[in-house]
Parts: structure tokens; C-alpha cells; sequence
């Protein structure tokens, strides 16, 4: 076995003629097993995976660390390769997607190359999956540093290459968080490209009313930060735009702007909405949730920006009207599409959220009796600007409700839709019934819950702020939901589980917590940046805990609702948080890029040109000339698709070669071996 | 490996005999997703070992043959959902490849022990479900009959001094005539591409 194995590699000492003195070097490995405190050693044996491991061939030193990540633990691979002169390491430890980094480093400031590190997964793969069964683990933590073992015998060094960074950013959505990455960046003196699907920015918190906990009016808030937007150098807002490709890399993003045409020209229009006046065509408002309406040239909402009418083709019926009454003839009826091609360093995704839709499902009867509305259109009603003028109503008789249901946990908490928990239902709904009840003293609010969750600072206080206005709070989730045909009251058979007694309740109005849940932007920059999806379909950051706003993809960070349900503090926090992580590739000018990448071996590349339209980013050249294939290394992302089907193995992948894998597949099985 | 042979357990039902499975893993997606199986403490069996390679486009149908020949009872092959490859669509060339492999592997009986499976880094429930599932049903199979009796074909190596070309084939399969189709509509597609489009041919 293990003469095959080092044969293989003599194979390759050979064959790379640059490397040979370095090849035929003894291959002295050191391996470090990880007990990761109990969560590791607490099933695996990790002694009697370091003695036998000890008994393999090249192997100079096993340790066992209680935590190999930590300073001693790292001091000790230090020193072992100091005092036993080793030149490959083997960490045997959690996951390589997290740690790698750690151990490379590590390694590095030895003089060896970052290459020559193998990690191993004992415990996200082992220890923690077969926790019942010790003895099985121990042994599969055997093969698997085995497997490790002799891969790493075989690993060649690589340089990571160093690219140039862009100096500029894109951010991809204007919600408060996108703005206030916007905001940093530029105020750091980069230049910003702000893309926002709507007509304005702004995003969701330039509807609320008021926000919590501390209700301040959220249009006076937001909307200053809106103008400082419009009015930095820095900043280059792309409104009603939205991103169409991106390619290339971290530094070096080329992304292609689409923008939708408004059918007038920004530079002329003042945002004077005299046209609004005279178009004859009336559509439900979108932005007050279809309640109310607006005409078919509008100017999204009075503190808009950029403050600037646009047509809605769709509803336009050509009349022209709006022509005859603009101005400063900004109409235009024929404007296209345009687009435009950015090259950007970093890219922030600050794309937020859409709120659960309980019409398709009928939830608590939305959708079939008049009376029950969304917190959402609450919101709106609620509003000054809204299309009641900041009066609630009912919407079967437009009157002013008395007694006001709410609905929490709406989309939320619940095996049938989603089962996690929004964050913000809890607190946006004491917020409403409080600012309904400062408003109308008369009215009677009861709210609905699961469990009422205040966590952070001043929400206990504003919770205890709506008990004291008389807020009352029932535990227990509606039952059954109906419409008394006449009065059109709504009412509610719901358990009250602290009282242990079902109630019946009959409410003007009822209003639903409903949930937050990923937008169409998601699914868009997931597919376009090459971002993973949570379990809750929102994107997924770097590490839940110490890369929150990082992704997966280098250059690429994410703040806000777009990575899970938050508040606005936390989606600001994370506004800047994203900048400031930016700022280092921006500042620096230069990114580390991953040295692995396919390499054409020009002896045994017959030029057969099978490899050239696998690669999905284009990198392989074929050299008529020569008549060979020749990859580009800085287009080439490292999959290797080109090198499994290349049918001579002239291709392969640097970190992933054929004898790499093949001596890993070799080593998989054998403790049946020595089991026997 | 000539003394691995007569060492291997014989299999028979009910002698406490736990298949062996290797699982190649895309990096992006699916080592993420069995990760988080592993953080979640999802148990499944300790019948399978996972081996990470970048996209699971990079693996070969020999890596294949080589594992059911070293002792695999199945090899599961795991890589992101469709659309979601990390590479765009390196998933759609594995699934290619690995439908091929599957084909070839009919003639030997073993194409029961070879899996495609995409799971994504959210999916630690799956993976777990995943690896129950086919350890079960390769225990219903058995050992792998032809262990140590097949021998791949590695693609000739320089040293090697070969120069072995099958343009028809990749490395040593029948190259089918769909895979040949789909390369070409691919190379169509490609050289239409404009060179930002990163969403591919469609
Ligand atoms: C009913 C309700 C009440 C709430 N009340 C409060 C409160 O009182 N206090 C509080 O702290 N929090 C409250 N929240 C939570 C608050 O809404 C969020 O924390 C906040 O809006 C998150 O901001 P964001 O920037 O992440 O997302 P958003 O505000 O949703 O902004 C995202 C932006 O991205 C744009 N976009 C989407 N897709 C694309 C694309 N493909 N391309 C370009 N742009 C795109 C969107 O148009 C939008 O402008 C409430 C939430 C709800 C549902
Ligand atoms: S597939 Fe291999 S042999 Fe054919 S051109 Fe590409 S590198 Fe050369
Ligand atoms: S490894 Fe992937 S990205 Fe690199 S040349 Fe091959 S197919 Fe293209
Ligand atoms: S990266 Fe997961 S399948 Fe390609």
C-alpha cells in the first residue's frame, strides 16, 4: 500500500522537473489530533487515533491537543516542526471551511508552504454525527486521518496570488441598511454605486409610522439620511435599477446595471407631480400596500428620492396628457431600457425582505373577510401619509374600529409555513396597538401571542408601556377565525393558555403579525453572486457567529433582512459593519486570491479541445499555434470541471490532483484490513 | 493492496457487517451541508467517509471505478442544487458525467451503489437522511461483489511515457452521444456569451 503510494509520488517528482529536489525530500509528517475540548474527545478516542497513526509510514509526530486552535495548540505544531524537521502537517480537527485559514498560518510562519497543511474533519464529520457510537467513530476518525495521511504526502506547494482591488463598491439595495453602507464608504472617501429596484430608496422603513421601541416618527428619521444619500459626491444612486450579470472576482467585479426606463427624463423633472393631476387613470398603491390609489404617472411618495415621477407603462392608456401638462416637457414615451457596465472591488447585498402572504393559504381568514388586514396595511393607516391620513379603518364601512384584534406569529412559527421566528412581528405589533391607543384612548386592543419576545434595550420597557396603556395580551393562537355576515366584526374562538379556558372574542378589526420571508432579490443575487441560502431561505453569512456580514464568496458581504430577520439598529449595525469590512480590501488595494487552478501539462495535451467549452467562466485558450489548451489563470475559478474530462490528463487541478484524490480513495477502506 | 483482499470481512446479513460508503463533496454546498449535520448532531451511521473537492464536477468517473475496485459498497456523489453550483453549472457537467458512469455501471451490476444527491449548506437534516437512506439500501444490496477485482483506467500520467488518447471517451467510458450534444451546445452557447454574462447558457 504505502510503497504504491509513495511510487506515485516519485511518479510526479518526475514529471514536474522544477520541484524534483523538493519531491524526492523525505516526506516528514506531523499529526495533530484535535479534541476540541469535549466535543471531539468526548467520543473519539484521539489517543489510539494518534498511536496508530504514529504507526504510519512518514509519519514523525502525533499530538493530541485539547485545543489545537488555541495558542498553545498552535505553539505545539510550531515547535514539532522545528524539532522534527517536518515538512507536511496534518490537522486533524472541526471543519476545514472555518479553521483552514488558522492552520495555514500557522504552518506558514514556519517557512513552509500554506499548501502543505491537510485538514481533517473529525468532528463536524465524526464526532459530533456519531455520538452513540465511540468505538465506530474512533475508528472511522482513523481512516480518516489516514485518508488525510497520505494526501498530504503527496501535496505540492502553491503561491496564492495577490490581485489588484478596484477601488469602489456596489451595494445592492437602498433599504436603511444598504444606505448606511452606502454612507460609510463614500464618507471614507470610495466611490459607491447604490442600486435599488424601486423608484426610490429608502426600502421598507419609508413606509412605518412610527418605529419601536422608542416610536419615533420613522419617515423624520429616515428621510434626512435619504437626502444625505442623494447629496454625497461619493455616492451614485441607480434607482428603478437592478443588477443583470456579474463576473469576475473579488477586486475585480464586472456587473452589468439594467435601467428600467421611467418615460421621462430625470434631469428635467422636478418631481412637481402636475402630471399625476391630469392622468385619468386610477391603480391600487403599491406602496400603501394596494390600499388607496395613485395614477399612472406618480411620484412614489412625497419624501421620495430621487424625488421624480415615472410612468407606469403597464396601466398607461398613451393619452398623453401628462405630456401637455408637464412643464418642463420631461415626458418621454419612447425612452428604452439602458444599461450600464460597472467595475466594482467589493460587492455589499442589502437586498431585505418581503413580509409573509397570508392570502394563498386563507390564514385566520385573510383574504376572505374584509376585516382582517396585515400589520403592513396597518402600518400604512396608521401613517399621516398614508390613504386614510393617518386614520385606521376598517375596510367594509371605512369606520373607525372600537375593538382591535392582533394576530401574532403570522407565517411564523409554524411547521406549515416557516418554522423560525421573525424577530420584529412581536415588537412591531406592541408598537401599533400602543400608537393606536395613544391616538384613540376609547379603543380596546387584545393581542394574540405564542410568547412575547423583547430582548433588547427598551423593548420590556415598551412592552410594559402598552400593558400599562390597558393593552391586553392573551396566550394562546386563534382557534377559529369568522365573519358575522351582518356587522362584518370578526370574531375569535382562541384558548387562552394561561387561563386554560377557551375565550370568544369578536373584534371591528383583526390584524396579523405576518412574518418576514425572502424576496425575489434574494433568489436574483444568490443565483448572480453565487451566495448559499439558510434554512429560512434568506442568505447565509461566512459563520453565524464571527463572520456575520462576510459570505462565502471573497469580496461579497451581506447586511440586513437579506441574511435574516432583524430590527432596524441591527440592519444599520450591519450597514457599517459590511463597510468597514469592505474598507479592508478597498483600503489594501490588493486581495489574496486561492492558488488552486487547473494546470495544462503541454506534453500530454494533444489538443483536443474537449476541455475548452466545459470551463464555465471561459479561462481556457486554445493555442492554434501550438495546438494546445492553455488555462488563464486569473479567469480560472479553481472547479475542475476541465480536468475530469480531459481525456489524456494533460489538465489538473493544483491542491486537487488525480494522485491526491486517488491516494485519498486508496486509503478509504483499509481498517477493514487490519480489522480482520 | 494484495494483502487487503483476503482480509475483507465476507458479507453476510445479520454478522454486524456496516457498509462503506465514500461521499465526494463539493466544497460550497454540500461539505457545508454535512458540516451543518454535524453542528445540528443529526446522527446517521459512521458507514460513510466524505472526501471534498471543489465542485462536484471534478469528479471522474475513474475516482468512481477506483473506490467500488478499493472496497466502496457505494459512492455518493454530492454537489449543489441546480442553479446554485458554485461554478455556475459544474453540477450539470457531473450529472452528465455520472448518469454516463451510471450506464457503464449497469453492465457490472453496480450502478445501484453509485448516488447523485445535491444538498445544499442548509441542508444537514438531508444529508443525514441521505446517508440512512443508502446506507440502508446497500445493506439490502450487500458487499460490493467485484471489491479489488476491477481496475480503472487511469489516464496515462507523463511519466508514465504513454501518450493514451480516446477521443470518444472519457478516460476509458464510451463517451454517449447525448454528452457529446450537450458539449456542443454548450460550445455554441459559450461563444455566444457576452463576457459578462455569468448566468449561462440557458
Ligand atoms: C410590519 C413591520 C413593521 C416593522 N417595524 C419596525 C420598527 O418599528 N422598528 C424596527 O427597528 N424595525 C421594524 N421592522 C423591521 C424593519 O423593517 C427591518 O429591520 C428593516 O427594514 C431592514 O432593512 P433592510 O435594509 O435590510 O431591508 P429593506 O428595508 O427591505 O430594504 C431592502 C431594499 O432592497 C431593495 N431590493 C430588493 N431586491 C432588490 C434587487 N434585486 N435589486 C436592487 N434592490 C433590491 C428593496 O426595494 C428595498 O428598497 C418592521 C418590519 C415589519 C414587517
Ligand atoms: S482536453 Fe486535455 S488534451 Fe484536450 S485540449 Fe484540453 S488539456 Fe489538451
Ligand atoms: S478548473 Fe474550472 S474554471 Fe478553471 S479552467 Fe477548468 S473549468 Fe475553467
Ligand atoms: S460547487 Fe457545488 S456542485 Fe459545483
Amino acid at each position: 500500500m504505502f510503497k504504491e503510494v509513495s511510487e506515485m509520488s516519485d511518479n510526479k517528482g518526475t514529471e514536474n522537473k522544477g520541484t524534483v529536489e523538493k519531491d524526492i525530500e523525505e516526506k516528514r509528517v506531523g499529526v495533530f489530533v484535535c479534541e476540541c475540548g469535549v466535543n471531539i474527545g468526548g467520543v473519539v478516542n484521539t489517543k489510539a487515533v494518534a498511536d496508530y497513526i504514529g504507526t504510519l509510514h512518514g509519519v514523525k509526530v502525533t499530538s493530541v491537543n485539547k485545543f489545537t486552535c488555541s495558542d498553545s495548540g498552535q505553539a505545539d505544531i510550531q515547535q514539532k516542526i522545528k524539532e522534527h524537521n517536518l515538512n507536511r502537517v496534518v490537522v486533524a480537527a472541526c471543519s476545514p471551511k472555518t479553521h483552514e485559514p488558522t492552520f495555514r498560518a500557522c504552518i506558514e510562519q514556519m517557512g513552509l508552504n500554506q499548501y502543505f497543511l491537510e485538514f481533517v474533519n473529525i468532528r463536524d464529520h465524526c464526532s459530533w454525527i456519531h455520538m452513540w457510537e465511540k468505538e465506530k467513530a474512533t475508528e472511522k476518525a482513523k481512516d480518516l486521518v489516514r485518508m488525510g495521511v497520505e494526501r498530504s504526502k503527496l501535496l505540492e506547494p502553491l503561491q496564492a496570488s495577490e490581485v489588484p482591488v478596484t477601488d469602489k463598491a456596489l451595494v445592492i439595495g437602498a433599504g436603511v441598511a444598504g444606505m448606511q453602507s452606502a454612507l460609510d464608504l463614500a464618507d471614507m472617501g470610495f466611490q459607491v454605486y447604490l442600486v435599488e429596484k424601486e423608484p426610490s430608496i429608502g426600502g421598507r422603513m419609508a413606509r412605518f409610522d412610527k418605529v419601536f421601541p422608542t416610536n419615533d416618527c420613522s419617515i423624520c428619521i429616515l428621510g434626512p439620511k435619504m437626502v444625505e444619500v442623494a447629496r454625497n459626491k461619493n455616492i451614485k444612486i441607480m434607482s428603478y435599477s437592478e443588477v443583470k450579470a456579474v463576473d469576475g472576482y473579488v477586486g475585480n467585479f464586472n456587473v452589468k446595471i439594467e435601467h428600467k426606463p421611467r418615460y421621462l427624463d430625470v434631469t428635467k423633472c422636478t418631481g412637481c407631480a402636475k402630471c399625476s393631476e391630469v392622468c385619468p387613470v386610477e391603480v391600487p398603491y403599491d406602496f400603501n400596500e394596494g390600499l388607496g390609489t395613485r395614477k399612472a404617472i406618480f411620484v412614489p411618495f412625497p419624501q421620495a428620492v430621487p424625488l421624480r415621477a415615472l410612468i407606469d407603462k403597464e396601466n398607461c392608456i398613451n393619452c398623453k396628457a401628462c405630456a401637455k401638462a408637464c412643464a418642463s416637457g420631461a415626458i418621454n414615451y419612447d425612452m428604452q431600457t439602458s444599461y450600464t457596465d460597472l467595475n466594482v472591488g467589493v460587492i455589499i447585498g442589502a437586498v431585505g425582505f418581503k413580509t409573509y402572504d397570508p392570502e394563498p393559504r386563507h390564514d385566520y381568514g385573510y383574504g376572505l373577510y374584509d376585516n382582517i388586514i396585515t400589520a403592513m396595511e396597518f402600518e400604512r393607516l396608521l401613517n399621516a401619509a398614508g390613504p386614510t391620513g393617518g386614520h385606521v379603518v376598517r375596510p367594509s364601512d371605512c369606520k373607525e374600529p372600537i375593538r382591535v384584534g392582533f394576530v401574532n406569529c403570522v407565517g411564523s412559527r409554524d411547521k406549515n409555513t416557516n418554522i423560525y421566528c421573525s424577530g420584529v412581528c412581536c415588537m412591531y405589533t406592541i408598537k401599533n396597538a400602543q400608537l393606536l391607543k395613544e391616538k384613540r384612548p376609547e379603543t380596546d386592543h387584545t393581542v394574540m401571542y405564542i410568547d412575547i419576545r423583547t430582548p433588547f434595550r427598551a423593548y420590556e420597557e415598551s412592552y410594559n408601556r402598552s400593558r400599562n396603556l390597558g393593552v391586553k395580551f392573551l396566550r394562546g393562537r386563534p382557534v377559529e377565525v369568522k365573519e358575522d355576515p351582518v356587522t362584518k366584526n370578526i370574531k375569535v374562538r382562541v384558548e387562552d393558555t394561561l387561563a386554560g379556558e377557551m375565550r370568544n372574542l369578536e373584534f371591528d378589526l383583526l390584524v396579523l403579525a405576518t412574518g418576514i420571508v425572502p424576496n425575489e432579490g434574494i433568489g436574483q443575487i444568490q443565483q448572480l453572486l453565487k451566495l448559499s441560502k439558510a434554512a429560512d431561505g434568506l442568505l447565509m453569512e461566512a459563520h453565524p457567529k464571527l463572520k456575520p456580514v462576510d459570505t462565502t464568496i471573497d469580496g461579497v458581504y451581506l447586511a440586513g433582512c437579506a441574511s435574516g430577520p432583524k430590527d432596524i439598529p441591527y440592519a444599520v449595525s450591519q450597514g457599517s459593519a459590511c463597510a468597514g469590512r469592505a474598507t479592508i480590501l478597498l483600503k489594501n488595494k490588493k486581495a489574496i486570491t486561492e492558488g488552486i487552478t487547473a494546470v495544462v501539462e503541454p506534453d500530454v495535451c494533444v489538443g483536443c479541445q474537449v476541455c475548452v467549452p466545459m470551463c464555465p467562466f471561459q479561462a481556457i485558450k486554445f493555442d492554434e499555434k501550438e495546438n494546445k489548451a492553455n488555462v488563464v489563470k486569473a479567469l480560472c475559478k479553481g472547479c475542475g470541471t476541465c480536468v475530469a474530462a480531459c481525456p489524456t490528463g494533460a489538465l489538473e487541478q493544483s491542491h486537487f490532483k488525480n494522485n491526491q484524490l486517488l491516494a485519498q480513495i486508496k486509503n478509504v477502506f483499509k481498517f477493514q484490513e487490519v480489522a480482520a | 493492496m494484495n494483502s487487503g483482499t483476503a482480509a475483507v470481512k465476507p458479507a453476510q446479513a445479520g454478522n454486524g457487517w456496516e457498509p462503506n460508503i465514500l461521499a465526494f463533496c463539493c466544497n460550497w454546498c454540500s461539505y457545508a451541508g454535512a458540516d451543518l449535520a454535524g453542528v445540528s448532531r443529526f446522527q446517521y451511521p459512521p458507514t460513510v467517509k466524505i472526501l471534498r473537492v471543489m465542485c462536484s464536477s471534478r469528479v471522474e468517473p475513474a475516482f468512481i471505478l477506483k473506490a467500488l475496485k478499493e472496497g466502496a459498497d457505494g459512492v455518493l456523489i454530492a454537489g449543489c442544487h441546480i442553479g446554485d453550483c458554485h461554478y455556475i453549472d459544474g453540477n450539470k457537467n457531473a450529472e452528465i458525467r455520472i448518469n454516463n458512469t451510471k450506464k457503464a455501471l449497469v453492465k457490472l451490476g453496480l450502478d445501484k451503489r453509485l448516488r447523485l444527491e445535491w444538498i445544499s449548506a442548509s441542508e444537514g437534516l438531508r444529508f443525514s437522511e441521505i446517508i440512512k437512506d443508502f446506507t440502508e439500501e446497500i445493506k439490502k444490496l450487500g458487499e460490493n461483489p467485484v471489491k479489488h477485482k476491477i481496475e480503472p483506467q487511469i489516464p496515462s500520467r507523463a511519466s508514465e511515457g504513454r501518450r493514451h488518447v480516446c477521443p470518444d471517451g472519457i478516460r476509458g467510458f464510451p463517451l454517449p452521444k447525448g454528452n457529446r450534444d450537450a458539449d456542443e451546445r454548450r460550445f455554441n452557447a459559450s461563444a455566444n456569451k457576452s463576457a459578462v454574462n455569468v448566468q449561462g447558457s440557458e
